[in-house]
């Protein structure tokens, strides 16, 4: 009856050094349970003190007003919506992750949806931070929800982008916080059962009393496919109705078609350097490159390679159908991106995203990962450039001439936008150190497929379990044990 | 807490020796309490002959909800309570309400399919479930038999049958 585990070098091996199950545990909780290094302590106090300027700028907002910003006659958008379409392209990446890779069945996902998802939620808090906050007066924001109220009622307009953002950021942010949470379940119920006093109370309460048992299992699977099913449309949904906000307008260079594929590209894109950017460090300081590996990081690149070409060719079919259209004032929209007074971040946009990560096409460079720390960088940095010269270069430059105009950020603008590196970094070094950053359930679940040691990559043969017990077991149990 | 359980368990190094051991006991009537295993196992729920969760269901049901919810709320909002028109399109400009109906249909369905799992599966903030080892959240694969009302010899028997079929470890415990 016994036979020896498949061992096959056709898969890819996504869990390096021949790990047990318990190795696993081990090698995942180690970070949570130990005294914080030095690192960190220095990370998480730079960190803080960029979040607490952040505060005040946003506080000096609102005690001052939105004069305190740059923002004038024709530029009513700058910094602020730009920092939020950018943040929210690259909360999109953890559910991409954590959804639409589920439903193609690729187990690479295991080792990167728990921090992924993580980024996620704490990305959407940041962009959910500047519409508040450009509102002005950020004690009226409850006006944004349709609640009966003594004016009449007087309803929201629902035929308005800017209400669908409200209701598809708000849902976004929920289902990716439930899905996040109810798959960190499990794990956190591992960290509880190796701890002792406090923490494992702690632990408890926040393990929601989970055991383990083969029908919760079942359940579990059963809810992660249909929330991944569901969460597949509306992660494209989210950035289709930001793009809205733009593409239902009638300012040239904004009212197109092509945006909401374009958006969601983009957001996909952005999202996996994000995440690439976060992985290479994590990997390394948290020691778990057995768990984040190359072949993670290749995956990744593929991902990027593709978005990138895929944005590319959606900058380039905009300035096609601009000259196509015959149309003055769309041809002028884009050639003003190309040569106008904002030229320079058109050109950021282009190299950063559609010229240098061509790169990847080559094998090698998709698995060096110091070339991929900095190609992440500089995607961050092409994909804010992108919305930049959607939103800034082309309001500068209206219909009419006489109220053309020049933008900079004033410094309260500049200090908000790092204020959310320091929000979206201590966010996501405290959740480091409490919860496990690779799912660890799942890791296990793939161990016997994708584990080095059943790939062939490791020269040490597997455990063969069946084959232990059946040894260790009386003689009269397995007499057909010859056949192998 | 009413109603202890005197419950034996084995506990297994893997899953296959696991889910042999199930078969094995189910070909030998044994009246299985529940298995428990660190990730979820694939075939588990079949071995054990566990019919199918009725979860997706529950989740269509509260995706529909919220479909309606949305969809009526709006088109009463702009055709019966204070109409507007927006644009010179009609009060009821349906393809404008469809972003919003699909992020509520989403958002009650997601919402509500997590509220019931935790539901049905009596877990929570803050629950406190008994657990038979703390080492199954870790490496062991746990077959439990409830043994509240058996004799001796019964228990004798199923402990012989946790070690044949290869548990490393057998214990009683009262949850």
């Amino acid at each position: 009856m016994s036979h020896h585990p498949i061992i096959s070098p056709l898969r890819h091996t996504l869990i390096t050094g021949d790990k047990t199950y318990h190795d696993i545990t081990e090698d995942i909780c180690a970070p949570s349970e130990k005294v914080p290094s030095t690192a960190w302590v220095i990370a998480f106090i730079l960190s803080v003190t960029v979040l607490g300027f952040g505060v005040f700028c946003i506080l000096w907002t609102i005690w001052m007003g939105i004069g305190t910003w740059n923002l004038n006659r024709t530029i009513g958008w700058g910094w602020d919506i730009t920092n939020f379409v950018w943040w929210i392209g690259i909360g999109h990446a953890g559910t991409l992750i954590s959804a639409i890779l589920l439903l193609f069945r690729q187990k690479w996902r295991t080792g990167v949806n728990r921090a992924a998802e993580a980024m996620t939620i704490f990305a959407v808090m940041c962009a959910g931070l500047f519409p508040l906050i450009h509102m002005g007066r950020l004690w009226l924001g409850f006006f944004i929800f349709p609640y009966p109220n003594t004016r009449g009622p007087l309803w929201v307009n629902f035929n308005s982008p800017l209400l669908w953002d409200v209701f598809a950021i708000s849902t976004y942010f929920t289902v990716s916080l439930l899905f996040w949470y109810t798959g960190l379940v499990p794990d956190l119920a591992t960290l509880r059962d190796r701890s002792k006093g406090l923490r494992r109370k702690i632990y408890s309460f926040v393990a929601f009393g989970w055991t383990g048992s083969a029908k919760h299992w079942q359940r579990f699977e059963s809810l992660s496919l249909i929330l991944a099913g569901i969460a597949t449309p509306l992660v494209l949904s989210v950035h289709t109705i930001v793009s809205f906000d733009f593409a239902t307008s009638v300012i040239p260079g904004w009212h197109t078609t092509i945006f909401p594929p374009y958006f969601v590209a983009g957001a996909i894109f952005s999202g996996f350097a994000m995440v690439l950017t976060l992985m290479i460090i994590t990997r390394k300081v948290l020691k778990l490159e057995d768990y984040i590996t190359l072949q993670h990081i290749e995956s990744m690149n593929k991902v990027i390679v593709l978005t990138a070409t895929m944005v590319g060719v959606a900058y380039l079919t905009e300035l096609f159908i601009s000259w196509y259209s015959q149309y003055p004032y769309e041809q002028f929209a884009f050639y003003n991106r190309a040569t106008g007074i904002y030229f320079w971040s058109y050109v950021g946009m282009m190299g950063c995203n559609v010229l240098v990560p061509q790169i990847f096409w080559v094998e090698k460079y998709r698995r060096n990962i110091t070339l991929t720390f900095f190609m992440s960088i500089f995607i961050n940095i092409g994909m804010w450039f992108e919305r930049f010269v959607i939103i800034v270069t082309t309001l500068a430059r209206d219909f009419l001439p006489s109220s053309w105009s020049y933008y900079v950020p004033t410094w309260v603008e500049i200090g908000i936008y790092v204020g959310t590196f320091g929000l979206f970094f201590t966010l996501y070094l405290i959740f480091t150190r409490v919860a496990p950053v690779v799912a660890i359930a799942e890791v296990k679940s793939i161990l016997k497929t994708s584990g080095s040691q059943y790939t062939g990559l490791s020269k040490r043969k597997a455990i063969d379990y069946k084959e232990a017990a059946a040894e260790a077991d009386h003689a009269h149990a397995h007499d057909d044990h010859g056949h192998h | 807490m009413e109603g202890h359980k005197d419950v034996l368990y084995g506990l297994y190094n893997d899953e296959d020796v696991l889910m042999d051991a199930i078969t094995k006991a189910q070909k030998d009537h044994l009246d299985i309490h529940d298995v428990f295993t660190p990730f979820p196992v694939h075939g588990l729920d079949e071995v054990m002959g566990l019919s199918e969760s009725r979860l997706h269901i529950a989740g269509f049901v509260y995706g529909a909800l919220g479909t309606l919810t949305a969809f009526l709320f709006m088109s009463w909002v702009f055709t019966r309570d204070w109409p507007i028109i927006f644009g010179g399109k009609p009060y009821w400009s349906v393809p404008a309400f469809i972003p919003i109906t699909f992020e509520l249909t989403v958002l009650f369905s997601c919402v509500g399919m997590v509220i019931t799992y935790y539901t049905v599966c009596g877990m929570g903030p803050g629950a406190d479930n008994p657990t038979l080892d703390d080492r199954i959240t870790d490496d062991k694969f746990c077959l439990a038999f409830n043994v509240s009302n058996s004799s001796k010899d019964e228990i004798e028997s199923l402990k012989g049958f946790l070690t044949e079929s290869g548990a490393e470890e057998t214990n009683i415990k009262t949850i």
